[in-house]
């Protein structure tokens, strides 16, 4: 398989390019040319292909038809571009699989290694290097997923708070970087450390300026593992972000200075350098900008095309890659601020199951990309062409960059410690020096090089690997054990909290407000002013009007609280297993709680398919609506529900048995991805249901005495609750009051969805103590606003089925029933304690307190 | 970061030099005992700074020896600010006055400005790991102090209340009873994380300051909670000297 001549190929929006450096030349020379979407058939295309008539594919020219042909021509490349990845997803399975070895060696390090391990075998099979990372392939397919992906999901706040300090380090610190490391080397050299090198102090610089950079991707994977206070980590990591532009920059200019010659640079042409390097490094991240507002806005008008809505994001950012590249602007740039750019606004514009879609294929090909890299930094090591050694060279080169980098470190902090509010501290310093961690990019950049005009390119590729092992492989290790050691300031592992949320907003008014008071203009002011502009302006212009209006953090982390709410409580009630979790809880708990252990089994098979919890709620609350389920049925539910616990069995078998169908039925739909909605099927699959219930009800019915049942349930469904009482607890408190709290209109599916679950609220736990109006529903209203949520989840393909049986054998009565039951509801704890008459009684008591509270709210 | 340093410049040009001089040669007897008795309560704020805030004292009282709400509540880039009540009330607060009184006053003198306004410096180096601490906690009481309207100690759930509903009054969208709902969660949040062995009949009266502590202690507040004026390194120092 690997003796088939050089054969580069393009894939389509895939990843990875391998070269084949045996054998003949002459006639691949043209399928170098080809891609394989074009290759397929065209004789005149097979006529070079046929001279290899023992591969196969010449076979066919032979005459007859053949019954079964090998054509391993026909899918080489894509084929092993697949195997390749295959293979490197392989690698990492194996190394995630033990836990204990990394959380010692970080993962790159091991890829690292891997690549060695797989380069040595590719090595011992051809006796020559046949597959490397090749510098087309890394910056066209590997790298810009990369880079689009830390920049979409970017703390912009932080990024923005600390810009001035990651400016200076990426850009001052760079270019003293590559600048000192290119004299020092120059002036060994001259010093004759070095031996007979042909390197003039141009090549030096440009070497230096190719291997100043710290690599994003290296420090990543590094830093994620250690978890190193924010303001570091973001420091470090917009470091390495930015100076990858402006390393490659700097490249260029010197790259172009180098070809120009020595003797011809004059004044001018340094100044053009200078220049060039600011236009570039500007007008790339401009350029990004502008295609983040373009995906902005086009996020505003697609929430037709759903499906396809993520792949804008995509395609769009890579275009700002290829725009910057085809300008010569710096893409990394372009792409970074593109992501960082449209992040918001693509978040707010697009439906919820978009954008986790986009986060998560963004983190996939990030992340596959980042470990075929590692892998291929590994294999490219196993290559005699580019071992040239030169111990002073490649010593020197490893002792500049370590030191360099710590000076030019310090020097930098303590300039920016004069103007720093809060100083970056010495151990933080430290981390800072030591997480230079080289990478691809070095790599990448060094394979670049033209020979013609560097006569040490070998060498300079030899000392990049070396680098870039030393730093990612010795450094990554001892990060960690550094970290701890030095005690560094760790990032709180911190919840999303409602109260944490409240209090930074408060926060961040009280200091704007001191500033106003004391009379100055400083960061804090700068920010509120920003904010008002985006507020006025720009979301305006690229958000889209009905998610403006819903748009406050506070309660937008309120909203995803519940939405983890919701999701944690059918977790739980699947993990206690149906029957029991059903009879017990719902019959302490109204209907309501019924409810959602209605939810809990029905919503599990179509979450599964739908991914999302949200987009699963919203295709419920779309399938339409069961007229013939009437609106007192859910007061009989509560009675029906403590009796019988066949009828659950029963109902939770039927349930299963239509999701079948239903989650069948999508999948053929390319382009809608809700369970069915023809209003027919869904008519006559609840008739049908009906009527098999009522049949089977009937049978069933007879002979139950609930208080019995409940008191032998609630001894073992409060030891139940025991271990796990701080999930349901989580999972139930923050759904209180909402009946009268109004979603504005947003998004019209998405907030149905969420006004869907505001059957959740009574399971709030009243033993939590607070007297609180709000906490208990008002009854009134939900009398006469039953509808709107009700007939969703009847609508749903379960529950109608039910609640109409329950209702049937029992007469309806008055709604004040449910007053009293209720308020047993809010005890839920102590009621588990008491014993059945108790439970009776309470059931017994006035509704009044609640109900007046509640019209008060 | 430039941003100090022009306004400074600004408010260094306005006035004229002369004037300056001779106005803080006069008062710098005062100032320099106003200071002594801020570093007497273990405040450390320079000379400098506390002559710029002097400035900006004389500015919103109009030249008078105190400074009243309605000198607060005119200052027109705090018009917009949602909490602004609550903050101009801290001023008034003898709780953040370090007297060991309680209640709130009418008028507040330069010094008394200057302590809360202590509130919001900025931790350096040199600290130790208890001056931070004391520095932690007592920016927390600020906080904590600014929400516990009534001085008992707790933060009850209407106070709280209506804490959320005033941040929330700016974004129109979201209504009083959201607001109320967010609170009544965020109150049930601090309730379960701080006793999460409730009895039934429990009732959680409303946030103390140990929990208060504990909740918030994810957002690093000490490193947070301070604005640039009173920086000693900055342009606030180099306007001061060019000055006088």
């Amino acid at each position: 398989m690997q003796r088939c001549g050089r054969v580069p190929l393009w894939l389509l929006g895939s990843v990875l390019l391998i070269r084949f450096t045996s054998g003949i030349s002459a006639v691949d020379r043209d399928v170098q040319q080809t891609r394989p979407d074009s290759r397929p058939e065209p004789p005149s295309e097979s006529t070079p292909n046929q001279s290899h008539a023992d591969h196969g594919h010449g076979s066919s020219a032979v005459g007859g038809i053949p019954v079964v042909t090998f054509k391993w021509h026909h899918v080489e490349t894509p084929y092993q571009v697949a195997l390749w990845i295959l293979v490197a997803g392989l690698a990492k399975l194996v190394i995630e699989a033990n836990h204990h070895v990394t959380n010692v060696i970080p993962e790159s390090a091991l890829l690292i290694c891997f690549g060695f391990i797989l380069g040595g075998i590719i090595w011992g099979a051809d006796k020559v290097q046949t597959f490397k990372l090749n510098p087309t392939v890394f910056f066209f397919y590997l790298l810009p997923q990369i880079i689009l992906d830390t920049g979409y999901s970017m703390p912009n706040k932080l990024f923005f708070g600390n810009m001035g300090a990651i400016l200076v380090y990426a850009v001052i610190g760079t270019c003293w970087n590559a600048a000192s490391l290119g004299l020092s080397l120059w002036g060994c050299h001259q010093g004759g450390a070095m031996g007979d090198l042909d390197i003039g102090l141009l090549q030096y610089l440009l070497f230096g300026s190719l291997i100043a950079a710290v690599d994003p991707v290296a420090v990543i994977a590094v830093f994620e593992q250690v978890h190193v206070n924010e303001v570091l980590f973001i420091l470090v990591f917009g470091e390495s972000l930015l100076n990858d532009g402006v390393t490659v920059v700097l490249f260029n200019v010197f790259d172009a200075f180098v070809s120009l010659g020595g003797a011809r640079i004059n004044a001018v042409e340094i100044i053009k350098g200078i220049i060039s390097f600011f236009v570039v490094a500007f007008g790339g991240s401009l350029l990004g900008l502008v295609f983040g507002l373009l995906i902005s806005l086009l996020t505003k008008v697609t929430q037709k095309v759903k499906i396809i809505e993520p792949a804008f994001v995509f395609v769009l950012g890579y275009l700002s890659y290829l725009t910057a590249e085809m300008l010569s602007l710096s893409s990394i740039l372009s792409i970074t601020f593109c992501g960082v750019s449209c992040q918001k606004y693509i978040n707010a514009n697009m439906a919820e199951s978009s954008v986790s879609t986009v986060r998560y294929v963004m983190k996939v090909f990030a992340n596959g990309s980042e470990t075929i890299i590692f892998v291929f930094l590994g294999i490219s090591a196993i290559d005699t062409e580019i071992w040239v050694w030169n111990t002073g060279f490649i010593l020197l080169t490893l002792f500049f960059i370590f030191v360099y980098r710590i000076i030019g470190v310090f020097f930098l902090t303590w300039i920016l410690n004069r103007y720093r509010l809060v100083p970056v501290e010495f151990i933080d310093q430290v981390i800072m020096s030591y997480g230079g961690l080289r990478g691809a990019v070095a790599y990448g950049l060094a394979t670049l090089l033209n020979e013609s005009k560097i006569k040490e390119k070998n060498l300079m590729i030899c000392t990049t690997l070396l680098v870039v092992y030393f730093t990612v492989i010795l450094q990554g290790i001892t990060m960690k054990p550094l970290v701890n050691w030095l005690k560094v300031k760790k990032a709180a592992v911190s919840e999303l909290t409602l109260i944490e949320k409240l209090q930074s907003k408060v926060f961040d008014h009280m200091l704007v407000a001191i500033e106003d008071i004391s009379g100055q203009i400083g960061h804090n002011y700068m920010r509120d002013k920003w904010n008002q502009f985006e507020e006025r302006w720009m979301t305006r212009i690229l958000m889209k009007k009905s998610v403006r209006k819903s748009r406050d953090c506070v309660f937008k982390v309120f909203h995803q609280l519940n939405l983890k709410d919701a999701m944690s409580y059918v977790a739980e009630g699947e993990r206690r297993g149906s029957l029991e979790f059903v009879r017990n809880e719902s019959a302490f708990i109204d209907f309501k709680k019924k409810f959602v252990d209605d939810c809990s089994g029905a919503m599990p098979d179509i979450t599964a398919c739908m991914s999302d919890d949200y987009s699963a709620m919203s295709s419920m609350s779309r399938i339409d609506q069961v007229p013939s389920v009437s609106l007192e049925m859910h007061e009989q539910n509560m009675k029906g529900v403590r009796e019988t616990e066949d009828i659950n069995t029963h109902h939770l078998l039927q349930q299963h048995l239509y999701k079948g169908r239903k989650q069948h039925r999508h999948r053929y739909s390319r382009s809608h991805f809700n369970v069915n909605k023809d209003e027919n099927e869904v008519q006559e699959i609840f008739q049908r249901t009906m009527r098999n219930r009522l049949e089977s009800f009937k049978s069933a019915k007879m002979g139950v005495s609930p208080p019995k049942k409940i008191s032998k349930h609630t001894k073992k469904d409060q030891q139940q609750k025991v271990p796990n009482g701080k999930s349901t607890e989580n999972g139930k408190r923050y759904f209180s009051g909402d009946e009268d709290f109004q979603f504005p209109e947003g998004d019209a599916s998405g907030f149905a969805a969420s006004d869907g679950s505001h059957p959740f609220p009574m399971t709030y736990r009243a033993g939590a103590g607070i007297e609180n109006p709000a906490y208990i529903p008002d009854l009134d209203p939900m009398a006469a606003e039953i509808p709107p949520w009700l007939a969703e989840y009847d609508a749903g393909p379960v529950a109608p089925s039910q609640r109409a049986q329950l209702r049937l054998p029992w007469t309806p009565s008055d709604l004040g029933r449910l007053a009293p039951l209720r308020i047993s509801t809010r005890s839920n704890d102590s009621f588990a304690q008491a014993d059945a008459p108790a439970a009776q009684q309470k059931d017994d008591e006035p509704p009044t307190p609640s109900k007046r509270d509640g019209r008060n709210m | 970061m430039e941003a100090p340093f022009r306004f400074d410049q600004q408010t260094c040009l306005c006035t004229t030099p002369l004037s300056v001089s001779a106005y803080y040669s006069a008062q710098n007897t005062r100032l320099e005992a106003s200071e002594k008795r801020t570093k007497g309560s273990k405040i450390n704020i320079s000379l400098e700074q506390i002559k710029n805030l002097h400035k900006r004292f004389q500015q919103l009282s109009g030249d008078e020896d105190t400074i009243s709400k309605e000198n607060l509540e005119s200052i027109p880039t705090l018009a917009n600010n949602p909490i602004r009540k609550q903050i101009i009330g801290a001023f008034f607060d003898k709780r953040n006055q370090h007297r060991g009184e309680a209640g709130s006053c009418d008028q507040i003198g330069f010094e008394q400005f200057l302590m809360v306004m202590s509130h919001f410096r900025p931790p350096t180096l040199k600290m130790t790991a208890e001056e931070k601490e004391a520095m932690r906690r007592e920016k927390l009481r600020f906080l904590f102090n600014m929400h516990d309207t009534d001085n008992d100690g707790t933060i009850t759930l209407v106070e709280y209340r209506k804490v959320v509903e005033e941040l929330l009054s700016k974004s129109g969208s979201i209504g009083q009873e959201a607001a109320e709902a967010i609170a009544d969660a965020a109150m049930l949040e601090v309730a379960s994380t701080n006793v999460p062995t409730m009895g039934p009949d429990d009732f959680y009266e409303g946030i103390t300051f140990e929990h208060f502590e504990q909740i918030l202690k994810g957002l690093e507040m000490e490193s947070r909670m301070h604005i640039r004026f009173l920086d000693v390194d900055t342009t606030t120092m180099r306007c001061g000297k060019s000055t006088s």
